[in-house]
């Protein structure tokens, strides 16, 4: 800080919320030039943070200064902070499908000339912007033709459109693969050398160990701490401690697994994509899950992995084309989800707030929404049942919540997570496929549900976890099958996998090579 | 205020309509001189209006599930134009027309549901079809021609309670009736209040269920004596004992049934619904079968109300069903909204169109003040929405609520 003067300042940042203080008098200072990361669980208080920066939270309703290049600012909303510099792309990407990629980048900053749009420069423009992003793609593109990794790109150029100084990055390898999540972080590093000064949230400390120069974390609408990396190296059981106010030894707890006989075997399942009936998602795929075991199942985005899970969960995805199910020693044909949850099987799905969760319920109504005959007598619930066995899982899987009649969208994505969770546990399922069940999760939350899966399976029950964080899957599963294109590749014992077995079965494919094929 | 907040809000999130039809009774009451709250005018907005509420019930489990229903006047056309002829030329009696009018209403849901549930056509394109094939069908049916109907039929649209027991000078049954809902729901509340304890929820202090039990309670007493003590003759309609029995049984299957869950969960969120293994083609068909059977309900009452059945009844009445959903507090978007809230929101814009007419305002005004109070409803429940809160309640208690937030608010900043 004694180099050159700090690009941003933030002193003294409260703000209130009724009933909550979501930021309680916090500072932070990132250095021009620097990419400074900003860690904490989910509900400590980042969102909020650079809501208030890039004015989502306009001035006057919080308390704090912010000074920007030098001089106090005070936006109003999005469009004062963008006219200073500042670009925030969020997690959930503001792009609009239909429109091509340089409509995109220049929506709502039109190239005009005399008021009309000047397509010609417009197209001009988005190719050095994206040559800029190292992006390959001809400006008049859709963008709902590009993969996400590469609209994560589009929306970087369209802040460097707008002339950016300070790019803030909400999640953004969230939804990436560990490619794409590579060329961004080569991106972010790059626009450093470029005098772009970048915050970047992130659950992924890995990605924070690599490329932060500094680390703020905060705790409980608190700062914890600014770790300066240029003054020594910060590794991530540091940074983890700061998160959680204490030290995680061990991420994965103890478990020895006593695994049964085969509870759960298919054989041969394939299934087409819904819409394109001659493209196979899942090809002729066999696998078994033990008793007390957990299973993983590694595989890129767009394996199949998601889509071999959904069909197996009462034919909920695609069209199902063949295949074999034994649940329990009986062959069994579960063709719709009822069928599914009746005879013990739950899913967890990868999307919770688009699949997972009607944001309007709360917690109780939630909690027993998969089963709610067991809490109801000649079709009419038992609202007393209802509550008891909502607060049962609160307390079983220490949901924080007020109560159980509070809303499940003012809730963090980890005790969110809970709550599905806990929709599916009161199923009593045999057979609990969880996917991406750590997704968007802060660190402590996650410890949490590892902890409430060993517990599952110590129980007797068969875990499915599909995961694309490969540290996790193998901290956590006893056994692991990769999937690529459709087709399960490799199935490897706890002892024999490592990250480098894995991600070779996960890319292995069987006929036409892809440009992934390099990884 | 605090108190107030407590004592109106709490579980009964229709408070904002609530203080909104007192705000319009009390208005009308003064400006018309007394004449709103004469007896006879009090069974006349009952009377008038059962039959759109009627509407208003089944379209508010339409909108909840995430539909819209245009058809149910054409529909309720239809089922009335079959019955009459069917009284008529038959010579059925009338409990077997009404049991005829309410299956012809679950076969036209079914058609409707069909396509929408199971074919997944947009309910709009398919109840704007049905709108205009049922509208056809009941002149096609009728000739275009009025059908009256015999007297034994024009009883659940025109008739009142019988008078028996001694003489009180007041209808002795519709005391009674006042008197048995006043003591089930003060029953019911303080049942419900020790369950709640049982579980250890939040249940509030004692002395603000009591108020407002009273200020119900009193309310609930008050319309009984009213209609009680009109013209001789006239007591509580059977149109609006129909209509208070369908209150009860559909708030009770919306709250309290598995079905009626299921509904708010595909309106909510569908796919999720469909994941926790909701069947929402299911639902979606019942939803929209519900409706018209609802809808020739209400044509019956109302051909029973006017005599005959014509071939432009009903005309408008989807309108009116809608605008009373949304005033009630339903989202657009589906997943929210409520029974009860739906009638209390027709409720109000029958005592406004009642209010206008005796204030002698004409039809022109009346449409455009009604216009207006619709567009104010839900622009208030858009603007929630975007303050985070639910519905239109929200906005109306929001002035006690703002003020004890910031209480609050101060209190920390002092502590701190």
């Amino acid at each position: 800080m004694v180099d050159a003067a700090p690009i941003l300042e933030m002193t003294a940042i409260t703000k209130t919320f009724p009933g909550v203080k979501a930021l309680d008098n916090v500072t932070l200072t990132v250095r021009r030039g620097d990419v400074h990361a900003i860690c904490g669980e989910n509900g400590a208080g980042k969102s909020t943070l650079m809501k208030v920066l890039s004015g989502v939270h306009p001035h006057g309703t919080y308390d704090g200064t912010i000074r920007f290049n030098g001089a106090d600012v005070t936006f109003n909303n999005i469009r004062d902070s963008e006219h200073a510099g500042i670009v925030i792309i969020h997690q959930e990407l503001a792009l609009i499908p239909e429109l091509s990629i340089a409509e995109n980048i220049f929506l709502g900053n039109e190239e005009t000339k005399n008021g009309v749009i000047d397509w010609v420069r417009t197209n001009n423009r988005a190719r050095e912007l994206l040559a800029r992003v190292g992006l390959v793609e001809d400006p008049e593109t859709p963008i709902k033709n590009i993969g996400v990794g590469k609209q994560q790109l589009v929306e970087i150029a369209k802040a460097l459109a707008k002339d950016v100084q300070l790019l803030i990055l909400d999640e953004p390898t969230a939804a990436l693969n560990e490619d794409d999540s590579r060329h961004l972080l080569d991106l972010i590093r790059g626009l450093q050398g470029k005098g772009i000064t970048s915050i970047m949230i992130s659950h992924k400390l890995n990605e924070i160990e690599a490329i932060a120069d500094a680390i703020t974390i905060i705790r409980d609408g608190q700062t914890v701490e600014t770790l300066d990396v240029r003054e020594g190296a910060v590794d991530e059981d540091r940074i983890i401690r700061g998160m959680v106010g204490r030290s995680l030894e061990s991420r994965f707890p103890d478990h020895t697994p006593e695994i049964g006989e085969v509870m759960f075997e298919v054989k041969d399942w394939t299934v087409a994509h819904p819409q394109v009936p001659d493209r196979l998602v899942a090809k002729q795929s066999s696998f078994f899950v033990r008793r007390g075991e957990i299973v993983g199942f590694a595989g890129l985005m767009g394996s199949g992995r998601t889509e071999l899970m959904r069909s197996i969960f009462g034919h909920s995805y695609g069209t199902w084309l063949g295949g074999e199910m034994t649940l329990n020693g009986k062959k069994v044909d579960l063709r719709n989800v009822p069928a599914a949850i009746d005879a013990g099987i739950g899913y967890l799905t990868e999307d919770r707030k688009s699949l997972g969760l009607n944001l309007l319920d709360d917690i109780k109504t939630t909690t027993v929404s998969a089963k709610l005959k067991k809490i109801a007598h000649n079709f009419v619930i038992d609202r007393r049942a209802e509550h008891s066995a909502a607060d049962d899982y609160r307390k079983a899987l220490r949901t924080k919540t007020p109560n159980v009649d509070y809303g499940v969208a003012k809730l963090s994505g980890g005790n969110q997570q809970k709550v599905v969770l806990a929709k599916w546990l009161f199923t009593d399922p045999d057979l609990l496929i969880l996917d991406e069940p750590t997704r968007g999760i802060d660190v402590g939350a996650k410890f949490e549900i590892y902890g409430i899966i060993q517990r599952l399976a110590n129980e007797g029950k068969g875990v499915i976890v599909v995961s694309s964080e490969l540290p996790e899957l193998l901290g956590l599963s006893d056994r692991i099958y990769t999937i690529s294109e459709g087709r399960i590749t490799g199935v490897l014992d706890k002892g024999h996998a490592d990250q480098e077995s894995l991600m070779r079965l996960m890319t292995k494919t069987s006929t036409t090579p892809t440009p992934k094929d390099a990884a | 205020m605090n108190k107030l907040k407590e004592i109106f809000g709490g579980d009964t999130r229709q408070f904002g309509m609530i203080f909104a039809l007192v705000f319009l009774i009390v208005l009308f009451q003064v400006l018309t001189d007394g004449l709103t709250l004469d007896p006879g005018n009090v069974i006349n907005i009952f009377q008038g209006n059962s039959y759109i509420l009627v509407m208003a019930i089944g379209m508010v489990l339409v909108i909840i599930a995430g539909h819209i229903d245009l058809s149910v006047g054409s529909v309720a056309a239809f089922a009335g134009i079959v019955v009459a002829i069917a009284m008529r030329d038959w010579g059925i009696p009338w409990f077997v027309g009404i049991l005829l009018g309410l299956v012809i209403g679950a076969l036209v849901g079914a058609w409707q549901g069909f396509w929408v549930a199971f074919i997944g056509i947009p309910a709009f394109i398919v109840t704007l079809a049905g709108m205009l094939i049922f509208r056809g069908a009941n002149q096609w049916v009728g000739k275009s021609n009025t059908v009256p109907v015999d007297e034994s039929f024009q009883t659940i649209g025109a008739g009142y309670l019988p008078e028996v027991g001694p003489k009180t000078g007041y209808n002795n049954l519709t005391i009674l009736i006042g008197l048995l809902l006043c003591a089930a729901l003060i029953g019911g509340a303080v049942r419900n209040r020790r369950n709640q304890a049982r579980i250890g929820a939040d249940v509030g202090p004692a002395s603000v269920m009591w108020i407002r039990l009273g200020l119900i309670t009193v309310a609930i007493l008050a319309v009984a004596m009213l209609m009680a003590s009109g013209r001789r003759g006239t007591s509580l309609p059977i149109s609006a004992l129909i209509l208070g029995a369908l209150v009860l049984l559909y708030g009770f299957i919306s709250t309290r049934t598995i079905i009626g869950r299921h509904v708010y969960a595909v309106g909510g969120n569908r796919h999720a619904a469909e994941l926790s293994g909701v069947r929402s083609k299911r639902v979606n068909f019942l939803v929209m079968m519900n409706m018209s059977i609802l809808a020739s309900l209400a044509g019956m009452m109302f051909v029973a109300r006017s005599n005959a059945s014509g071939p432009f009844d009903g005309v408008g009445w989807e309108l009116d069903a809608i605008a009373a959903v949304f005033i009630g507090g339903a989202a657009v978007t589906g997943g929210v909204g409520t029974v009860v809230g739906a009638v209390i929101g027709g409720l109000v814009m029958a005592v406004l169109n009642n209010g206008l007419q005796l204030l002698g305002v004409g039809a022109d005004m009346t449409q455009i003040i009604k216009g207006l109070v619709l567009l104010a409803a839900v622009a208030f429940d858009v603007y929630n929405k975007s303050q985070g809160r639910r519905s239109i309640t929200g906005l109306l208690t929001q002035n006690f609520g703002r003020r004890a937030t910031q209480d609050t608010t101060e209190t920390v900043k002092q502590e701190s």
